[in-house]
């Protein structure tokens, strides 16, 4: 009965008339949210002293455009360089990071998840209380804490503290004890030992959950400024938000690295958003809807 | 061949793979946090440490920079709380509607500005607020015939740029936060409240704001988190952490700066103590909050 009605509502003018209002009101708040991005685009085909004289401003006047601000960072220089350097830095920490956080965290989710052990229930008390402490609070004595393991300087000492993510484990744990535990007892009984089980059986069937973790993992380190920032000393070790951010001078002698440089920055995430949009919004909203 | 044996047994198993976080917590976790409660009672230059008792404490008190900088987190933390809360709310609610078509490709975009680097965002917007008339703001208010404006040199007006930057990048997250919300709600709710005549402002209020209850507490304890922790916006946004008269200096700012930048490592930690008090009285009136929730449940 509602169906029917509801059917008949989509053809009535009023019913169209909503929808383009409806519609309508994403598009215009798309365009806000769109414009400054589109704008960066469109100033990184200008010259960079432009951008500090006139601000961000939108021009399609395309016959002055030029791509020598691009051809410039991909000229083999001394700054496309230094660019190329932190692209690489970056990609490498992330790759890194992700790879370790992803196993790291699966294992302690299962091990948390699939055993009940006595410290099981404390365990996961402190997985949860790290995640009450903000960060900026232990970023000072963990500064200290790596200059005297005499990691400062290094991309062991930007990645190790990362690696036991509390959220990557509470995500792990919510969707590994979405799992028949009898697979498990079934695996025992065919004389399979508890790692290769969590290998073998169980982790195949968490590819879901290291897609969502994955992905979300990738872009908050291609993102992670503070830490970074800290740790890293050395031009030539710099990531690429760290390295841009030693651009952006209040002289503005470098804009055209900078804007060019932040635009091709922005492209590997973008592109794998577009291409995994589905798991990075489940990955990020599962703690929302459960709490 | 024994160790062997007693490492694959089932009782020895789970802390086999519970060990990486046993020694991140310990390492990464406690350590440094009884540190930095240790260090916030000591003076610390980088030869010298002694003990200081609450100096530290005391000094922060009359700490004029440290009590603005409070009082800009706090401004900030509010703000936010009032437009990215409500807001992206009533965005959810509208996409989630049948009047609004091509929903994918409205998620995907006011999802981007969350995959931008603050530092690229921090200048696309200190470019756009710049005090040039050419800049995006000065061109609005010049369409108004206001004039130009010096936005990041004046208080309310940097605030502005901050604010303006915090709903750019998570008006977005936000409300995908609340659609997530929304899928978890049962539609025969909205069936039964159709069949008694309910307008859609009635089954606002009466069905889907009770029950996005738990996503609202969520978005909630985030953002007054990452309100509280505000720093590297203010850093990006005027490029450096030194703005005009501290206009931008947040708590985490003024961290940074006495630990970092004038290498006052106790001052700093008995800074980032006061945040954790903050951050945890907070967090308990969100616990309490959950639990007055789970009351109404049963």
């Amino acid at each position: 009965m509602a169906e029917t009605k509801r059917r008949d509502l989509s053809h009535t003018p009023s019913f169209k008339i909503k929808t383009i209002l409806g519609t309508g009101f994403f598009v215009v708040l798309c365009v806000i949210i769109a414009f400054p991005v589109v704008a960066g685009l469109l100033a990184s085909f200008r010259p960079g002293t432009e951008l500090i004289r006139r601000g961000l401003s939108i021009d399609f006047n395309f016959t002055t455009m030029t791509t020598a601000n691009y051809r410039y960072l991909f000229g083999g220089n001394e700054d496309s360089r230094k660019y190329f350097m932190w692209y690489k830095n970056s990609l490498l920490i992330a790759v890194v990071s992700v790879v370790l956080t992803l196993f790291i965290c699966y294992f302690v989710a299962y091990g948390l998840t699939m055993y009940d052990f006595k410290l099981r229930n404390l365990l996961f008390t402190l997985v949860i209380a790290t995640m009450m402490v903000p960060f900026e609070i232990l970023m000072l004595p963990m500064y200290k804490e790596v200059i005297a393991l005499k990691l400062i300087d290094t991309y062991a000492g930007v990645i190790l503290p990362g690696l036991c993510g509390a959220s990557t484990i509470f995500f792990f744990r919510q969707y590994l004890s979405g799992l028949p535990k009898e697979l498990l007892s079934a695996a025992r009984i065919d004389g399979a030992n508890e790692y290769y089980i969590s290998v073998k059986i169980i982790l195949p069937l968490a590819k879901p959950a290291f897609a969502s973790m994955g992905i979300l993992c990738a872009m908050g380190v291609w993102n992670a400024i503070l830490w970074p920032l800290l740790v890293l000393k050395g031009a030539e070790k710099f990531t690429l938000p760290i390295g841009l951010n030693t651009l952006l001078t209040p002289y503005g002698n470098n804009y055209d690295v900078l804007i060019a440089g932040s635009m091709f920055g922005i492209l590997p995430i973008f592109i794998i958003f577009l291409l995994f949009q589905k798991y990075i919004i489940d990955g990020m909203t599962a703690g929302a809807v459960k709490g | 061949m024994k160790t062997g044996k007693f490492l694959y047994s089932q009782k020895v198993a789970p802390y086999v793979f519970v060990l990486p976080f046993i020694l991140s917590f310990a390492i990464f976790w406690i350590y440094p946090l009884i540190t930095a409660f240790t260090m916030s009672f000591q003076k610390i230059t980088p030869t010298t440490t002694d003990w200081v008792g609450f100096t530290n404490y005391a000094k922060l008190l009359k700490d004029k920079v440290f009590l603005l900088a409070i009082k800009n987190s706090a401004t900030y933390m509010f703000f936010t709380l009032v437009l990215l809360i409500p807001f992206p709310m009533i965005f959810a609610v509208l996409m989630d509607s049948k009047i609004v078509k091509a929903k994918g490709v409205w998620k995907a975009i006011l999802y981007m500005p969350a995959l931008t680097s603050v530092v690229i965002s921090g200048m696309l917007f200190r470019l756009m607020f710049t005090e040039y008339k050419t800049g995006q703001m000065n061109l609005i208010t010049q369409a108004l015939g206001l004039g130009t404006y010096k936005w990041l040199k004046n208080g309310w007006s940097g605030m502005l740029a901050l604010l303006v930057l915090a709903c750019w990048r998570w008006t977005g997250v936000n409300m995908l936060y609340f659609l997530s919300g929304l899928k978890a709600i049962d539609p025969a709710l909205y069936e039964a409240a159709d069949i008694d005549g309910a307008t859609p402002v009635q089954k606002f209020f009466r069905v889907t704001l009770p029950l996005l209850k738990p996503t609202t507490i969520y978005v909630l304890t985030i953002s007054v988190y990452a309100g509280l922790a505000m720093f590297l916006e203010s850093y990006m946004l005027w490029a450096g952490n030194a703005s005009p008269n501290n206009i931008g200096l947040t708590i985490v700012g003024y961290l940074y700066r006495r630990g970092i930048e004038k290498n006052d490592m106790g001052y700093a930690c008995a800074v980032g103590v006061v945040l954790l008090i903050v951050a945890l009285i907070i967090n308990f009136a969100q616990l309490i909050m959950n639990g007055t929730f789970k009351k109404e449940e049963d």
